[in-house]
């Protein structure tokens, strides 16, 4: 029978099909392992109570002091936080920078180890030690406020201030030696009204007499206008520009047309 | 010998080549000469061979042509049902995606099917076609040479030289009012006197980028970045050249603790209390360097990776820029505003020729041991 005869041929389209299940198959394994192992058990009904400065001093030196210093003086490894107020340890805390995995170009975004009721005690207590940048209040971070000219307003003073590094879409962009601009997309309001109030790490500081409060409103209120409104054009390959936007074309572009080439002058069997 | 007398013997035998051999050496032993391997022996395609096969892919091509049709309509489907609204965002996209998709179906059925018919349907025998000489025969070249006579003959165009000439000057006057249009759109000022100097001037307060508030040296805390304009900068209108002078006079306004500033001997008074300005146009290609490192205190070019050292006098460290970004002197006014002493000392931004001669006296410059330290 002619048709038997086929049974001893794999489909043409079966290798490409086994690589997808294959493909399929280690994405979800190591998807479903990465959420196991990142899965974090909920403490925070042991803490609702809440915490004074001392119980803050506490929480600092068992977790801290290793590199900050018992008195947060600052040691070899970590600088003084005398000053830095209880806006920069809410940022660095409650982003998971700090406790710092291990020491590197910078300090890199996780999962808070601690919940805000034992950073905001930490907080208190090295915002005790020294006057620093307190933490926002609510009004500003409220981005219901602002008007669509301040909208406006926001975006201008986010080219001015933030686009060279943060890129125009908020999407982050590389710097010297390994260090980098994290992406702004998503990111809490408190912790972008922080950032720009504190400078963390090799980002410059943003003091009110240089964008006042209302001002940082307008910005994050921009930055939410990013997340909401995605890029017209469809697929933004991460808005970095023309080297995303490059690779795609060079690669599945130029490679597209070599294949089409290939099969127009290819033999029909 | 001319080229006619050489080629005068294949005359007689037409197009067909005579080949002269010159020996120089170099013949090729008739033995060793590639032969042409000609075709291989032509294959029949599947659908040649079983019917069936045939049937198929003729409804393959129209299954491609059909689906082209229902591309396009499909497309004016997505134009009506998928409309652009206004101040929608995301309508723009959806449109945009549905419109492409049906237009791109609509235009990849034809091609597809067009090949796919020419492939799998059309016949498959393999033609030869032979290449021919680039060059005419000698007739149709005699024959060329013949008209052009016949008409320099009949126009008289080497005869009367005087309107052979007159033609020739009209021509070559054409273009000229083009050149004269065209230099006009050049800025009316000499485009080196713009660019050496820019608004900066004695006593000129400095100012924040846009809004034009002034700055106190106490607002500049450490580890701040303000981006500065001249004061009256901030009250020229975008039609009034406002662009074209912020991208000369963009500073970059920070603070770098006294252990860590380095200030060579000349530009002490440059600065103000550890208060540093720095051009923010790089000495590169004219990119805006503004990507600064609060804790390295550098200032990183996003173009093309130039860093510059801004508690070192703004040195190269890295990259492929040859100069360090001109520094603005500053001091603070009795109201305690920071305020610039003068102009840059020295052209800012990318090189040009004239560069040179446009270095004030008072410039001091950084010694060769300072600029060439490169990381």
């Amino acid at each position: 029978m002619a048709t038997r005869k086929k049974t001893g041929r794999r489909h043409p389209l079966a290798s490409t099909a086994l690589l997808l299940i294959g493909l399929v198959a280690a994405g979800g394994a190591s998807a479903a392992v990465g959420t196991i192992a990142n899965a974090n058990p909920a403490p925070e009904s042991a803490y609702s109570q809440s915490l004074t400065v001392e119980d803050g001093a506490e929480l600092f030196r068992a977790n801290c002091a290793t590199c900050h210093g018992m008195n947060a003086q600052g040691t070899q490894n970590g600088t003084s936080l005398i000053g830095v107020g209880a806006a920069s340890v809410n940022f660095q805390v409650m982003t998971g920078r700090m406790p710092m995995a291990f020491q590197g170009p910078q300090a890199l975004k996780r999962d808070p180890m601690f919940t805000q009721e034992q950073s905001d005690a930490m907080g208190d207590w090295v915002a005790s030690l020294a006057p620093g940048p307190e933490r926002p209040a609510e009004e500003w971070l409220d981005t219901s406020q602002v008007s669509d000219e301040g909208l406006a307003n926001g975006g201008v003073l986010f080219r001015i201030n933030c686009a060279m590094c943060h890129n125009l879409a908020g999407a982050g962009g590389a710097l010297t030696e390994g260090k980098f601009a994290p992406p702004l997309n998503g990111v809490d309001a408190a912790h972008i009204y922080e950032a720009m109030l504190t400078g963390p790490q090799n980002m410059p500081v943003f003091n009110d007499a240089n964008i006042a409060p209302e001002q940082k409103r307008e910005i994050i209120a921009y930055l939410r206008y990013l997340d909401d409104n995605p890029s017209v054009g469809g697929f933004d390959l991460g808005a970095l520009g023309p080297v995303s936007e490059g690779l795609f074309i060079w690669i599945f572009g130029l490679g597209g047309l070599v294949a089409v080439t290939v099969w127009l002058t290819s033999k029909p069997n | 010998m001319s080229a006619e007398d050489q080629s005068a013997p294949r005359e007689p035998s037409g197009h067909q080549q005579s080949v002269v051999v010159h020996d120089r050496g170099a013949a090729i032993e008739q033995s060793d000469a590639f032969e042409n391997p000609g075709l291989p022996p032509h294959r029949p395609r599947q659908t040649d061979l079983h019917p069936h096969k045939e049937r198929r892919a003729e409804r393959q091509v129209v299954g491609w042509f059909l689906l082209s049709m229902l591309g396009s309509v499909l497309a004016i489907v997505a134009y009506i049902a998928v409309p652009i609204e206004l101040g929608n965002m995301a309508s723009v996209r959806a449109n945009n995606l549905f419109l492409g998709l049906s237009i791109a179906l609509a235009l990849l059925g034809i091609g597809i099917g067009a090949m796919h018919w020419a492939r799998q349907l059309m016949s498959s025998h393999e033609v030869v076609e032979e290449r021919h000489l680039t060059r005419g025969s000698e007739p149709s070249r005699a024959r060329a040479v013949e008209i052009f006579q016949l008409g320099d003959e009949e126009s008289g165009f080497s005869r009367r030289s005087l309107i052979r000439n007159t033609l020739i000057g009209a021509i070559a006057l054409v273009p000229l009012p083009a050149v004269v249009l065209f230099r006009d759109l050049a800025p009316a000022q000499d485009a080196v006197e713009a660019i050496a100097h820019t608004m900066w001037r004695p006593g000129m307060r400095l100012a924040l980028d846009p809004s034009g508030a002034l700055i106190r040296a106490a607002d500049v805390t450490q580890g701040s970045a303000f981006h500065v304009i001249p004061e009256p900068l901030a009250e020229i209108g975008h039609n009034e050249g406002y662009l074209d002078q912020k991208a000369l006079a963009a500073v970059l306004l920070v603070r770098v603790p006294p252990e860590r500033l380095n200030e060579v001997p000349g530009r002490e008074g440059w600065s103000y209390d550890g208060i540093v300005a720095y051009s923010k146009i790089c000495t590169h290609v004219g990119c805006p360097v503004a990507l600064y490192e609060q804790q390295t205190h550098h200032l990183l070019c996003p173009c093309h990776q130039s860093t510059f050292d801004v508690s070192n006098h703004a040195k190269v460290v890295f990259g492929p820029a040859k100069r360090p970004l001109p520094q603005l002197p500053i001091t603070v006014d009795d109201e305690g505003y920071l305020v610039a002493q003068r102009d840059f000392t020295e052209p800012i931004g990318a090189s040009f020729f004239e560069r040179l001669q446009h270095v004030d006296p008072e410039h001091v410059p950084l010694s060769a041991a300072e600029t060439e330290n490169r990381a």
